[in-house]
């Protein structure tokens, strides 16, 4: 009987979960796969070449910083992961130095700067193109048509967020969606065909505008364009625990919840008179709700923590969405509560075992 | 089944592993040629060797004596010769003066022949004198002698007297056995336990996969007249520990550095139970104990009635051997248990388990950063932020981290086994607690 290969000495416990730093990392990023395929379908291959400049430079700054320190983290895939989001983040359009300048950005001066994974206090991927937004505006123009609206006859059109964001005080419509109906906003044949079977044969008056937001069937960042691929990829990371509910449930009904209050105001609405289901599948909500909210480094520790932040992040993204000069605001929002971590953190700890109920007194 | 009862906050729930060796009934380990028996195997200071080179000893003679206040007795498991008194290095890395004897004579001192009637009525006090004289201890993981555990101060009303049959640490089935094997013994040992410390109640506490073992014992218990009512908890590391235990069943938290007196109860291990039985019915004192055998690496997992001072890779052969390299083999359960560095090591009265774990089975894995996900925090069953106290400690901010609540942690191994990052959570806290008791002890 040989003990040869088994460790002389190790510290209990003797098991652990199976889970590590980087499985976390390559599972998040499968699970993003899908809806960035889509995206590069949808948008062409100038779409894949944003994603790939964007994950070329995050790797190479990943590599650069590893040199620097002479420690090497490239395979722990966070960095992977930083340079997809950021590929995920932009419009399909952008010139080829914003992807590279918001990956280096957010790898080398949020995340490497501060002693790398783990010591970054703000999301790298979210801070690097925030950075190139601000830095330049070519960043923030850029959208093409998606494949589903052929012929190309809506080439020009802006992303259904940044559009209803300009029309909305002009325009005499009550809602987005019905200021996208009725200032003409391409809809996809698919999705034409799929209400007109919907409202035939089951009855529902559902329109087509809703479901080209589904499905992601409108011009839009690549990434973020199809909340049903990316709410889908987040069953796995729910079902591993990879993430849990507290962040993306308080994040999505704090935000869901405002708009729908007062999400009609800049229609001349009134209160209660939003429409969260367009809120809810457009713009960055489901990339930012399930994905990029959700990065550990940047959010609290305890299930309490995860709550104030999520509804933290919803309240802000909602404040932005709605009175920003930017369309979107979840991002930046996330990036906003990410300063306030630290802090939650402070505030939420565990509470001690043994303070409790006692002996009750005779 | 839903509504069972655990504690709240933090624990694991994890794969048992324990039907490798749940069904295997409890069957006599080979007696060995040589035993060699430590005389540290409890807590509080070795026990004063009372033979020497070349006595004769019998079987179940004590070859050790208490040597101070907390301390027990230690008996011979063999009958035989003394050849040496050597130093050796025990499963939890501890050194103790051990006795090494050669297997020579008969067996004839402790056969089965059944119990003679005790009558309702024994002394308490002979009770405790007996389980002193059988080197009883606490056969759950702390070692603490049986004597003293049951020796209630007077004024002092124990609410509760809690017979632990949880066996939280996966792998381990040996308290299972008994239950299943042994109930009438159990059941008498539980009387004992309760002549010594009067409960106004008594609760068996087990894991709810063990439910089907209930009806005998109780039954057995109420026969003997002292009824008991029996709980069925979740399954949850680390359930068995006393101070979730006792959350858990009666919902009072043991204040930190208190023992379950605090709350007015008594936790005893069902396998101290056992040797409580043997000690005071049989006059048998606690020279053997059941030892699991499993782990992904052994052939043949097994529960074994082991002799102390066995060594444990005698254990291992009798179970068939090694069908892999294992990563570790561990004396006890994998949670709490320590690595055992050479095969030799004699099994002692701590040692519930030998568990040889494959590479599959451990998932090791190097540090890297903190990614400050807070799994660890969420697991604490103490409530605590396991990360930022090892940052306290390696930062030397000792004060902080004792603020912080340092002692509290029991080392269960939960915050060690969930981080994705490999920070070896356990050992640092581990370190600063030691770093923490030497400056308290300078002070």
């Amino acid at each position: 009987m040989s003990l040869a290969g088994s460790e002389p000495l190790a510290i209990s416990p003797h098991l652990h979960r199976e889970i590590t730093t980087a499985r976390i990392m390559w599972g998040v990023t499968a699970c993003l796969l899908p809806a960035g395929l889509w995206g590069v379908w949808q948008f062409g291959p100038r779409a894949l070449l944003v994603v790939l400049v964007a994950l070329l430079a995050a790797l190479a700054g990943e590599l650069l910083v590893g040199l620097l320190r002479s420690r090497p983290t490239v395979r722990d895939g966070s960095a992977f992961l930083t340079g997809l989001l950021v590929g995920y983040l932009l419009p399909p359009g952008v010139p080829l130095y914003v992807p590279a300048a918001a990956s280096l950005f957010g790898i080398l001066v949020v995340k490497g700067s501060f002693g790398g994974l783990g010591n970054n206090w703000m999301n790298p991927a979210i801070a690097g193109t925030v950075f190139a937004f601000f830095s330049w505006s070519a960043a923030r123009r850029g959208w093409i048509a998606p494949l589903a609206w052929s012929p190309p006859a809506g080439a020009s059109w802006a992303e259904p967020l940044a559009f209803v964001k300009s029309a909305a005080l002009t325009s005499g419509a009550h809602g987005p969606i019905e200021l996208l109906a009725s200032a003409g906003y391409p809809v996809s044949r698919f999705s034409q065909a799929l209400g007109g079977w919907l409202h035939g044969a089951l009855g529902l008056g559902i329109d087509a505008h809703y479901l080209d937001l589904l499905f992601g069937c409108v011009p839009g960042s690549i990434g973020e364009v199809s909340p049903l691929l990316l709410g889908a990829g987040s069953v796995y990371l729910f079902r591993t625990g990879i993430i849990t509910w507290h962040v993306p449930a308080s994040l999505g009904g704090t935000f869901l919840v405002l708009v729908a209050v007062f999400g009609g105001l800049p229609y001349g609405a009134g209160f209660f008179a939003g429409n969260p289901v367009f809120h809810l599948l457009s713009g960055s909500l489901a990339l930012s709700a399930l994905y990029m909210a959700c990065d550990p480094a940047t959010s609290p520790m305890t299930a309490k923590g995860k709550l104030i932040f999520g509804a933290g992040v919803g309240a802000l993204g909602a404040l932005l969405r709605l009175c920003g000069s930017a369309p979107d605001g979840l991002p930046l929002a996330i990036i906003l509560m990410n300063i306030a971590t630290p802090l939650i953190n402070g505030l939420t700890g565990p509470g001690r075992f043994g303070g409790g109920s006692g002996r009750p007194r005779a | 089944m839903s509504g069972r009862k655990t504690f709240p906050s933090g624990g694991i729930e994890l794969a048992s592993r324990k039907s490798l060796s749940r069904g295997s009934a409890i069957r006599n380990a080979l007696i060995p040629p040589i035993a060699t028996v430590p005389l540290l195997q409890h807590l509080g200071t070795q026990a004063l060797c009372l033979v020497k080179p070349g006595d004769r000893v019998e079987e179940g003679m004590a070859i050790g004596g208490a040597s101070g206040p907390i301390s027990a007795r230690v008996h011979s498991p063999i009958p035989g010769v003394v050849t040496e008194i050597a130093e050796v290095t025990l499963a939890s890395g501890q050194r103790s003066l051990a006795v090494r004897i050669e297997l020579d004579g008969s067996f004839s001192r402790f056969q089965a022949r059944g119990w003679p009637s005790l009558g309702p009525d024994l002394p308490a006090e002979e009770i405790v004198a007996l389980l002193a004289d059988g080197g009883v201890v606490g056969l759950g993981g702390a070692l603490l002698p049986s004597h003293l555990k049951l020796s209630i101060p007077k004024g002092e009303p124990v609410d509760v007297l809690v017979v632990n049959a949880v066996e939280c640490e996966p792998y381990l089935t040996g308290d299972y056995r008994l239950l299943v094997e042994k109930p009438r013994e159990l059941a008498e040992g539980i009387r004992l336990a309760a002549r010594v410390c009067r409960p106004k109640e008594i609760i068996l506490a087990l894991d709810q996969s063990s439910d089907h073992a209930i009806e005998a014992l109780a039954a057995a218990a109420a026969q003997a007249g002292c009824p008991i009512s029996a709980i069925g908890l979740r399954s949850k590391y680390p359930q068995g520990d006393e101070k979730q235990l006792l959350k858990a069943l009666i919902g009072r938290e043991i204040p930190p550095g208190e023992t379950p007196l605090a709350v007015g109860a008594i936790v005893v291990n069902v396998a101290t139970v056992y040797a409580l039985f043997e000690a005071v019915v049989l006059r048998k004192p606690l020279f053997e104990r059941v030892v699991t055998v499993s782990g992904g690496a052994v052939r043949s997992p097994a529960n074994l009635k082991v002799r102390f001072g066995t060594p444990i890779g005698s254990l291992i052969e009798e179970c068939g051997g090694l069908k892999t390299v294992p990563k570790r083999i561990v004396a006890g359960g994998p949670f709490i248990g320590h690595t055992v560095l050479d095969l030799s090591t004699p099994v002692t009265k701590g040692v519930s388990g030998v568990v040889a774990l494959t590479a599959g089975e451990v998932h090791e894995g190097t540090r890297t950063p903190c990614i400050g996900c807070g799994r660890c925090i969420e697991v604490c069953p103490m409530g605590l932020n396991p990360i930022r106290l090892l940052k306290q400690v390696e930062h030397s901010l000792g004060a902080e981290a004792l603020e912080a609540g340092l002692l509290d942690c029991k080392e269960c191994g939960c915050c060690s086994y969930v981080c994705p990052a490999r920070v070896p959570l356990v050992e640092g806290l581990r370190l600063g607690k030691r770093a923490a008791r030497s400056a308290e002890a300078v002070r």
